[in-house]
């Protein structure tokens, strides 16, 4: 039997069926490697050891009697730090939530439940999801495990160095403006950045709520596609989440491709990127080709305003999301202040990262009388034009290939010193939360120093079940996923 | 646009938030460069086109009003920097 940390989430629950290992055993391997590698990668902001190991007891119970019967029952998960976990510090990578616990489950938390996984942890991430390199971390920064030199990529860092050095078979991560797909790209791992609306977002701390939406992160098409059809669907408690049919999770992992039309936007492979990546596409737009889909070249010059729009629309949401924060109620607190106002603004300058205060300065501004019509209502109208732009390409296609990120994963302080550097990073993945649609990353080649390279196959609305299907084709025709680094 | 110290204190103001020295002349650099970039929008022509706010079409979402959850007072409060007698303390706001 192979080692329970290099199964994958479907093999783990499937091995925990045919009792080949308990519910216990399969939480403890992962504590293991964590308690082994985690001082030197830092993905976990917080391991819940006791917690998990008295649920791994009940879980095991529900499998024996049949309580738990789903695909996933009894594998175990670690969650980005910024789903909210009854009674476990959810601390979104801020000091100004250092301390805080929720009262109550984030709904995709009651769901794992629901299916009998394992939460094990929270994982670490940029500051309240602000950042593409998980280095606005207050906890300190993820390390790439294939270079620990590099950046994971962010906001979800901690999420897929998780999966991608083994550390947790599955887990779940958010993406506001790439914060799945790109630290995916970067670790060589597969996640997916579900419709806008098909997953509810109640219990995950709001960065930008038009935006924002969980989704899985796996090493393959199948942990994904498990995973997704665990957390998504209607929920009363957020009012954005739609009905729609029921996620198909055999179409998703049927790799059916033939005839299939796919576009790739000629701009995004523009200036900018760097060659090896758009090689790796190109040479993936080849294999889908042979496995008989058609590949199309189009223009799509919109995509040069993606950055902009999104900034202000995210960081405009941003500052009213984040208002909340007063050292009042819960979090941080500042001992330096004599009267009301004063506690504000020094629990928030004190309890916020500088990262977080510039989005915060930014958002303001955009919103602020004399430059609203100027900015954010110019945004509003680029997000229209953007969501036209993708409506047109889906008339003549099923898909959108292309590039997550222009670069492979960068050296550490690169980009933080330069927060203009980092958010042009984010140009291949903004506008698909501006147009609210599925896309689902996916590694596809490896760069000159062996860094992973990943695409993204963007859907239609709600048309998970046709990109995954998409990328298990790929993942059936070559082995870049089942790649992963070795970390002694 | 051009982002000058007054606009900064300005926008600390509107944020709650207070800069040090250092980061105050940090933020004025930063904002400067992302505004600028952010200012190429304005050679997209959005003449006549509606503002879009949602994805997708969503009308108001109701519910039965019906209270599902109760009071949690107790452990709410636990998460409060200071409490008492179930509320959150302030500093004096009144004289």
């Amino acid at each position: 039997m192979k080692n329970i940390c290099e199964m994958t989430a479907l093999e783990i629950s499937t091995a925990i069926k045919n009792k080949e290992i308990t519910v216990e055993e399969a939480v403890n391997a992962f504590f293991d490697v964590i308690d082994k590698y985690d001082t030197k990668l830092h993905c976990y902001n917080t391991v819940c050891k006791d917690e998990a190991l008295k649920r791994a007891k009940e879980v095991q119970q529900g499998i024996d009697s049949g309580k738990y019967t789903g695909r996933l029952a009894g594998v175990p998960i670690g969650v980005k730090d910024n789903i909210c976990t009854k009674d476990i510090l959810t601390t979104c990578s801020s000091k100004i939530l250092e301390n805080f616990i929720p009262t109550y489950n984030a709904t995709v938390i009651n769901r794992l439940n629901d299916e009998g996984m394992v939460v094990i942890g929270k994982l670490n991430m940029d500051e309240f999801a602000m950042g593409s390199t998980t280095e606005t971390s207050a906890t300190g920064v993820t390390h790439n495990p294939w270079d620990i030199e590099k950046v994971p990529g962010g906001s979800s860092g901690g999420a897929a160095v998780a999966v991608a050095a083994k550390l947790s078979p599955v887990t779940l991560g958010s993406d506001t403006g790439g914060s799945i797909r790109q630290p995916c790209s970067f670790c060589g791992v597969t996640g997916l950045k579900p419709t806008y609306g098909a997953v509810s977002r109640y219990g995950l701390v709001a960065y930008a709520s038009s935006l924002d939406q969980i989704g899985p992160i796996g090493k393959d098409v199948d942990d994904c596609a498990a995973l997704f059809s665990v957390i998504q669907g209607k929920d009363e408690k957020d009012g954005t989440s739609m009905v729609y049919d029921k996620f198909d999770f055999d179409k998703a992992v049927s790799g059916e491709i033939k005839g299939k039309k796919i576009g790739i936007p000629e701009d995004y492979l523009g200036e900018g990127i760097n060659e090896d990546v758009k090689a790796s596409i190109l040479a993936a737009a080849d294999k889908f080709r042979e496995l008989g889909a058609e590949v199309e070249m189009f223009k799509m010059p919109i995509a040069k305003y993606a950055i902009p729009t999104y900034y202000i629309i995210a960081c405009a949401e941003a500052c009213s999301n984040l208002s909340r924060y007063d050292g009042i109620k819960y979090g941080y607190s500042s001992k330096n202040s004599e009267n009301l106002l004063d506690r504000y603004v020094m629990s928030r300058s004190e309890g916020f990262g500088m990262e977080v205060k510039r989005r915060i300065m930014l958002g303001n501004f955009v919103l602020s009388s004399g430059y609203y019509d100027a900015y954010y209502n110019k945004a509003l109208k680029a997000k229209k034009l953007i969501q036209n732009a993708f409506f047109d390409a889906f008339e003549k296609f099923d898909m959108i290939l292309g590039p997550v990120a222009p670069t492979t994963a960068l050296k550490m302080g690169e980009s933080l010193s330069d927060p203009l550097k980092m958010y042009l990073g984010d140009i291949y993945t903004v506008m698909i939360n501006i147009a609210g649609l599925p896309s689902f990353s996916a590694p596809c080649g490896f760069d000159a120093d062996g860094m992973p390279i990943g695409m993204q196959l963007i859907g239609k609305p709600f048309c998970e079940a046709e990109i995954m299907s998409a990328a298990k084709a790929f993942q059936n025709a070559t082995d870049y996923h089942t790649k992963l680094p070795t970390l002694d | 646009m051009t982002i000058d110290r007054n606009l900064v204190e300005y926008l600390e103001k509107l944020g709650r938030i207070r800069l040090t020295e250092e980061e105050k002349v940090a933020a004025e650099k930063d904002l400067q460069d992302i505004l600028t970039y952010i200012d190429t929008l304005n050679e997209l022509d959005t003449d006549g086109i509606e503002p879009a706010s949602h994805s997708f079409p969503v009308a108001n979402v109701m519910r039965d009003d019906i209270v599902t959850n109760k009071a949690d007072t107790e452990n709410i409060l636990k998460n409060a920097p200071d409490s008492k007698d179930g509320c959150f303390v302030v500093p004096k706001t009144v004289e």
